[in-house]
């Protein structure tokens, strides 16, 4: 088992499932002679061809479209989004075409979307979203938002494997800071499971991707204080409702913390189910920590005050451990 | 305390005994105009329930104490902005609202005048016109006022406290404010605090039971006690009101108290009737009123009770107290089920038929209008209860305490009775036959005693002597 970071496990991953299984191949702008924006596919045109490893033009919808017609003729598709925002131009072949296919005519549509998302580096208003929660409103998507290096691995290969639209979120500020051991064997994680991140018993906080580690910290500052609980829920579609009603019924107190913004973000999803099926489980109202609903700023110390910070969490925090 | 412009309403005293009421139901809504002595709100005490009339007139600016709320009395309600009234005259407004109910209650003024040289001393406790002095200075903040955020119980607290059967009050909170957190009943019952098993009786009382007021009498702890059960299915569930808690507790005390015996008296009421028959006309005519038995069977008690005083008194610790007046308690059920009052009639050996007439249908009148005051309800020596008008025959009344007797009058029935003349015939006549019920407290009043004092009782409505009354 080798150390990688977050971005070498995506392309080991991505590149294992490519060795193993014909059928996949890659997609995106700048994906195969330059490597990628983010470098991830880096050497992949070379080891698979121009035909597994193709450079599309400037057109999601082409991108998304095709993909779509390549896996209902039984291909493998993994697209790449050279930014997780420029999304909204394939929404119709995504939302309209492959999220219904499978309702309309019963045939499966294995593509996977890769989704380089979030801020944090002064990416601005078009670099820096986290659309998820749209897209988690569409049935017939799933959508998975890894945390860890071999999250991201595991992830990636079960985002494969599975017969419909998988979203795979994968966050930038992740790419080279978070370094963990990861499998050189193939593996899978599955989609829709979440996981306990830290264990603690006095507050849960439900979180994805880079929020995890936000969260992280704000634990371990308040250690000595409060014991908290840190559920990652890995699938956002589907989302682990059990884990998170496990841990809420144990704490009695959570928070929702998300890096998108507040209104209609994913959190309120969740803060609803809390309500609805473990309300006398509360002991305090179910708190969200999210950014503002403005776009992203570029400028570094609005975009500092925009994204959840660990300050932010930890005033959250404090505020229930007081309730 | 009124501020220049503006009036503020004052929980009323109700009485000398009362110390708090509960609103129950609020006659106007904020921005409403009133007008002064228009009703404003209903509130409830344990004795009564009664409409609240506005001090001044104006617009209802805000309310402070919301439906289902109990607040002591001088706790300020509601502010009332008088219409463009400049501010010597805004001051001078507020009175009491009691003044106002008190005034209001002038049909029966006669009876309440003849009260104050009536009474004993040992009633000297201030009089009604203490009432007036209760209101003006704003009072401090009740004391529970300050609980609000310790008051609210979270969703798993109160969860955790139905299960192991906590009373939460009973919990030290450590939250904001002083709620009860989850840790602090996991605590608490870690500790002890809670009994394992369900034990009603040994349960404190529910919370929501208004606290009393340590002047009351004690209690037996049998009415509040236990906690009561979650609903079932197929149950509905709902508070008791102040009222009905007051009966529930009055009632179950007395039982506890007296020895209570009821006697059945059959009476042939052929005089009365035909003595009601006769002057129900001239009653109308003259007065305007409308006679009912009722009077007629009351003046007869009151007069049969000067013969046999020990119906009219009281066990006082080892003391037996006798009354020189007759406080006379008509039992009242109000509509719909909604609880039973016993106004008092004060001072009824002085009154005469007419007189006693005018005075039931005064209070009675009072007391389904909500316009009865809590003063209205106490002081009775014996009470007379009338559930003879749904048609019962018999009955076994509780006493209200601390008299020693109550007569029941049960519904006028033509019934075939034997009948003697003169010379010691005997025939199947029909009668208009009437049962009367007293239930006595043996502690004080022995059979015999009791018997004779219903003998005479019947002895003067068979004889019913017009002129006499």
């Amino acid at each position: 088992m080798a150390v990688k970071t977050y971005l070498q496990a995506i392309s080991d991953g991505l590149r294992q499932e490519m060795q193993r299984d014909k059928r996949v191949y890659v997609i995106g702008e700048d994906i195969g002679v330059y490597g990628g924006a983010f470098k991830v596919t880096q050497g992949f045109q070379e080891e698979f061809g121009a035909w597994r490893v193709i450079d599309a033009p400037l057109s999601e919808t082409a991108i998304v479209g095709s993909c779509t017609g390549a896996a209902i003729m039984g291909l493998r598709p993994v697209a790449e989004m050279q930014f997780a925002d420029f999304i909204s131009c394939a929404w119709d072949q995504l939302v309209t075409v492959a999220a219904k296919q499978r309702y309309r005519a019963g045939t499966a549509v294995p593509i996977v979307v890769r989704l380089p998302s979030g801020g944090g580096f002064s990416g601005g208003p078009f670099h820096s979203q986290n659309p998820e929660s749209s897209f988690a409103h569409i049935p017939g998507l799933k959508i998975v938002c890894p945390a860890t290096p071999a999250d991201a691995k595991g992830l990636l290969v079960s985002a494969i494997e599975d017969p419909n639209p998988v979203l795979y979120f994968e966050h930038k500020h992740l790419y080279r800071r978070i370094k963990d051991e990861v499998p050189d064997e193939r593996y899978t994680v599955p989609l829709g499971k979440a996981r306990v991140h830290r264990e603690g018993d006095d507050v849960t906080v439900v979180t994805w991707g880079a929020m995890v580690y936000t969260a992280d910290e704000a634990a371990k500052q308040l250690e000595s204080d409060l014991s908290v609980e840190i559920v990652d829920l890995r699938s956002l579609s589907p989302w682990d409702k059990e884990a998170v009603l496990t841990s809420v019924e144990k704490t009695s107190r959570a928070l929702v913390l998300h890096e998108d913004t507040r209104t209609g973000g994913f959190g309120a999803e969740i803060v609803a189910t809390i309500m609805e099926e473990s309300f006398e489980s509360l002991d305090a109202p179910v708190k969200r920590v999210a950014a503002p609903d403005t776009p992203v700023p570029f400028s570094p110390p609005l975009e500092k005050k925009f994204i959840p910070q660990v300050e932010d969490v930890l005033a959250g925090l404090r505020d229930l451990a007081e309730y | 305390m009124a501020t220049e412009t503006a009036v503020d309403v004052v929980m009323p005293q109700m009485g000398v005994s009362v110390s708090e009421g509960t609103i129950t139901k609020w006659l106007k809504s904020v921005g409403e105009e009133i007008s002064a002595d228009e009703p404003l709100l209903e509130i409830s005490t344990d004795k009564v329930d009664t409409e609240v009339p506005s001090p001044a007139t104006g617009t209802l600016q805000e309310i402070l104490s919301q439906e289902g709320e109990t607040v002591a009395v001088g706790t300020k309600i509601a502010v009332i902005s008088p219409e463009g009234a400049p501010a010597a005259e805004a001051a001078d407004v507020p009175e009491p609202a009691t003044a106002q109910a008190a005034a209001e209650s002038e049909d029966a003024s006669g009876a309440e005048g003849e009260t104050a040289t009536a009474e004993p001393a040992q009633e000297a406790e201030p009089g009604p016109a203490e009432t007036a002095e209760a209101r003006p200075s704003p009072q401090p903040p009740p004391a529970g006022d300050g609980r609000g955020d310790k008051a609210f119980v979270s969703p798993v607290v109160g969860r955790i406290a139905a299960e192991h059967s906590v009373d939460v009050t009973q919990v030290e909170g450590t939250g904001r404010g002083g709620r009860v957190t989850k840790k602090d009943i996991l605590a608490f019952i870690d500790s002890g605090g809670a009994k394992e098993t369900p034990a009603p009786a040994q349960e404190p009382a529910p919370p929501e039971a208004p606290a009393k007021p340590a002047e009351r009498a004690p209690e037996p702890a049998t009415v509040q006690a236990a906690t009561p059960a979650a609903p079932q299915a197929g149950e509905t569930v709902e508070p008791m009101t102040p009222m009905r808690k007051g009966i529930a507790e009055h009632m179950r005390r007395s039982l506890d108290t007296a020895a209570h015996v009821t006697t059945t008296f059959e009476v042939d009421m052929a005089r009365v009737v035909a003595a009601r028959e006769k002057l129900k006309r001239e009653f109308q005519e003259k007065h305007g009123v409308k006679l009912t038995y009722l009077p007629l069977i009351a003046r007869a008690t009151i007069d049969t009770i000067g013969d046999w005083p020990w119906m009219n008194a009281e066990v006082r610790g080892d003391s037996i107290v006798v009354k020189q007046y007759v406080n006379l308690g008509i039992a009242v059920a109000l509509e719909g089920g909604k609880g039973l009052i016993v106004p008092v009639i004060k001072s009824t050996e002085g009154l005469n038929l007419l007189g006693l007439t005018r005075a039931i249908i005064a209070i009675a009148d009072r007391a389904r209008s909500k316009k009865l005051l809590p003063d209205d309800v106490q002081g009775g020596t014996f009470t007379i209860t009338n559930p003879g008008g749904f048609g019962a025959i018999h009955g076994t009344p509780i006493i209200s305490q601390p008299q020693v007797a109550i007569l029941d009058v049960e519904a006028l029935v033509k019934r075939p009775v034997v009948v003697t003349d003169d010379d010691g015939n005997d025939s199947i006549a029909i009668r208009p036959m009437m049962n009367l019920c007293l239930s006595y407290d043996h502690r004080l009043v022995d059979g015999a005693y009791a018997a004779q004092f219903m003998r005479d009782l019947r002895e003067r409505l068979q004889t019913w002597d017009e002129s006499a009354y």
